[in-house]
């Protein structure tokens, strides 16, 4: 057991440190939600690739800080801007997905012109990958792309697409080759969200923001050029994509880092005078939850250090999203309860303005709910937890059908 | 960093596992269970041969030397086994009060003995220990008088060190003129609750505590944390246990495992259980080497496994249906294992009360 950094990160801590001291005041505002960045969060995205907080293992001859991956550097670096509640970096499927996609099989054009401006925040891409049909199975993808010249000749329709109202570009799974087998059928192309033919239906969610699309193509012209690795490997690609979405290390600096507020808030909000953090049916709710996190602040070290190992962590790592959400969820909760009903007056401040207290925590309250369902439902991951985990044998088959649990 | 256990503390946890398993089959554990007295001679002495006694006596004294994440390990293992030894009272809280308070020539006089497994101190605390029950003792010219009940690990013990209400302790002898006991069959079979009066019992007061009460804490905090690793290992038993009869039990031509009403039962387990055993280990290392965070992870960490732990021994004795609520498994052993550990040195309640008051939350902080 040791806890103490060694000597290269505690470099790294103190060089962090010192960087949100001077440009702290800078960051946007932590939490509530997914929306286009504005300005000041551009900016900031902007300053924190220059110092390698965002993008840091991106080559520099893409735009980035050119370090080599480091799970624990990149621990150290959540760690310290959670513990300061101060903004870590644009997190969106362009920067977690497509980015490690196209460095492992894009070609320099493609990398030259994407991976830089999405790091950056200046191009936002959307994921096009679900269908009304086919929701895990995502092989079974039915919008198709016929070749005519020079030019991916695009129709179907995309449903659960995050991002799609304001993004900029979406990486598409699509059908190019319809005679061959389901897996071998698909192709991965890059379009802009503003191609003739491309229409954009938001699907307002229960926070009152649109975070969904259903997006619909009519011979939508796509550059030939713009195809991942070739035809008939859209499947490999999707998989090269699915392979780099991120272990959830950094979560436990997010908890932490809400339960910080959550503190703050208990002893600012009072009832009759009486600030909520001397009423003991609230100070309780409180401990609780600070009990829980310091005990996934411990798992996740154990985590991490297993992943410095290159252990599998097996179970211990399947049980992180189902955890951590439903624990997500209870700090939520208690914040809306100690903001009351003085917290009930609820407008998001759109796209483009910073949303009050209340409104944030009852935006995180509500969008924790989506993160139970999304990436993987809480029951998906049950299941993942009971059969891969503890070995539990699976539910029977119905004849047929493929399930592809996506943890 | 590196959070973890080295190589010689996963070794001594697979020894100590082993020896449990081979030495404490289901019809000994029953048989050691109905005296209820917590104590077993052949069992103890083969603890001993592992060096279970000595582990945090200092090397000079006989003992192994090492800190409160050892013993939390060994916690583990004896609770996972549900083993009738007094372990955190006479090898954790009374030698780490020795090595804290006592004088050289007090740790002279009872460290070896407690290393060799010869001594077994019980300690009692009085008010500050969080617990129900009656506990009052004054010490006057070194005469011991007062009654303390509900006692851990005290069955079989050869001395008591009994925490006055300022924080320093005094030990006596168990066989003292004016010491009578009362062992009580607990809940928990595998450990008994003794009733303790002492009649103006020769005493003799640990002489080196500077600041008694934040000694005395100490002992508690280590107590607590201990106690959490034993109800980890309860915990993970019944898990097992449970995980192991869903493989088996078919019904409905189908093992029930697969259904998924029963899986998700076990997902919800492990899910809270796991975290858990990071948050023991985090808890112990404080104890040992980050002083700030000691206080405020032993009353957090014993609050916390006792609530994770009642929901664990609840779903996973409903998980094996009416098997579980017989005597026939023997899973009560556990589930009372888990009672009991909630219950002694300070529930969950108290726990996150005084972690309250070391933030400063409560009205009196």
């Amino acid at each position: 057991m040791d806890l103490a950094l060694s000597e290269e990160y505690q470099a790294l801590q103190a060089e962090i440190r010192a960087f949100i001291a001077t440009h702290g005041h800078k960051s946007p505002k932590v939490g509530g939600g997914r929306k286009r960045p504005d300005q000041k969060t551009l900016d900031w995205q902007k300053l924190l690739v220059e110092h390698g907080y965002a993008g840091r293992t991106i080559p520099q001859e893409y735009g980035g800080f050119g370090a080599k991956p480091d799970v624990m550097a990149s621990a150290v670096i959540a760690g310290e801007f959670g513990r300061a509640n101060v903004y870590a970096g644009l997190t969106n499927q362009g920067i977690s997905m497509l980015v490690p996609t196209l460095l492992e099989v894009g070609t320099d054009e493609q990398k030259k012109a994407y991976v830089g401006p999405t790091i950056r925040g200046d191009i936002i891409w959307c994921q096009g990958y679900s269908e009304p049909g086919n929701g895990s199975d995502l092989a079974n993808a039915q919008t198709k792309a016929e070749l005519k010249d020079g030019f991916w000749v695009v129709n179907g329709q995309k449903i659960w697409t995050s991002s799609a109202h304001y993004a900029d570009m979406m990486f598409l799974l699509c059908r190019t080759e319809p005679e061959k087998s389901k897996h071998e059928g698909l192709s991965y192309l890059l379009l802009s969200m503003n191609s003739p033919g491309l229409d954009r239906r938001p699907l307002k969610t229960m926070t009152g923001r649109s975070e969904f699309n259903e997006v619909f193509f009519t011979d939508v012209k796509v550059p030939e050029t713009q195809i991942v690795l070739g035809r008939g490997k859209g499947w490999y690609v999707a998989n090269v994509t699915l392979k780099h979405e991120r272990l959830m290390i950094g979560d436990a600096g997010k908890m932490t880092a809400r339960l910080e507020q959550l503190i703050k808030l208990l002893q600012k909000s009072e009832i009759d005078g009486v600030p909520l953090i001397r009423i003991s049916e609230y100070r309780d709710r409180l401990l609780r939850l600070q009990g829980e996190v310091i005990a996934w602040k411990a798992h996740n070290l154990r985590l991490l250090t297993e992943a410095a190992q290159d252990v599998d962590s097996g179970v211990k790592r399947m049980i992180v999203k189902y955890g951590g959400t439903m624990l997500g969820f209870r700090l939520s909760s208690l914040a809306v309860d100690a903001l009351g009903a003085a917290g009930l007056p609820y407008e998001s401040a759109g796209e483009d303005a910073e949303d009050d207290d209340a409104t944030t925590w009852n935006i995180d309250y509500m969008y924790d709910v989506g993160l139970m369902i999304g990436g993987g439902s809480n029951n998906i991951q049950k299941n993942i937890i009971g059969e891969r985990g503890l070995d539990l044998p699976r539910e029977p088959k119905v004849q047929g059908t493929v399930a592809i649990g996506r943890g | 960093m590196e959070f973890g256990l080295s190589l010689e503390q996963r070794q001594f946890d697979d020894s100590l596992r082993s020896f449990l398993k081979d030495r404490l089959p289901m019809d000994r554990l029953r048989a050691l269970a109905e005296p209820g007295m917590g104590f077993d001679p052949s069992l103890w002495n083969g603890l001993a041969e592992l060096g279970l006694h000595g582990l945090i006596v200092p090397e000079r004294f006989g003992g192994a030397g090492l800190g409160i994440l050892d013993a939390a390990v060994a916690a583990e293992a004896l609770g996972n086994a549900a083993a009738p030894v007094p372990f955190a009272g006479s090898l954790v809280m009374a030698p780490l009060a020795f090595i804290d308070s006592a004088t050289e020539a007090q740790q002279d006089e009872y460290l070896p003995g407690i290393a060799s497994g010869e001594i077994r101190v019980a300690v009692a605390f009085s008010g500050f220990g969080g617990q129900t029950g009656t506990a009052r003792a004054s010490l006057e010219d070194g005469r011991l008088s007062g009654r303390i009940t509900g006692v851990m690990d005290a069955a079989s013990a050869t001395h008591f060190l009994v925490y006055l209400p300022d924080g320093h302790a005094a030990v006596v002898a168990a066989d003292a003129t004016g010491v009578s006991t009362k062992v009580n069959r607990s809940i928990d079979r595998t450990r008994p609750m003794t009733d303790v009066t002492f009649d103006a019992a020769p005493a003799e007061r640990l002489g080196a505590a500077n600041a008694p009460l934040v000694a005395a804490q100490t002992v508690l905090d280590a107590g607590r944390v201990v106690l959490a690793a034993d109800t980890m290992g309860a915990a993970q038993h019944m898990l097992d246990a449970a995980v192991a009869f869903a493989k088996e039990r078919v019904q409905f031509g189908r093992v029930i495992g697969s259904f998924q009403g029963v899986k998700y039962m076990l997902s919800d387990c492990v899910t809270v259980l796991e975290p858990c055993r990071g948050m023991v280990w985090y808890a112990a290392h404080a104890q040992d080497a980050i002083q700030d965070e000691a206080r405020l992870t032993a009353c957090h960490t014993k609050a916390h496994l006792a609530e994770v732990a009642r929901d664990v021994a609840r779903i996973t004795t409903e998980a094996h249906g009416g098997m579980g609520f017989t005597d026939l498994l023997g899973l009560h052993y556990w589930f009372k294992r888990i009672m009991f550990n909630r219950q002694v040195l300070g529930g969950p309640e108290r726990c996150r009360e005084e972690a309250a008051q070391l933030q400063g939350w409560t009205l009196h902080a």
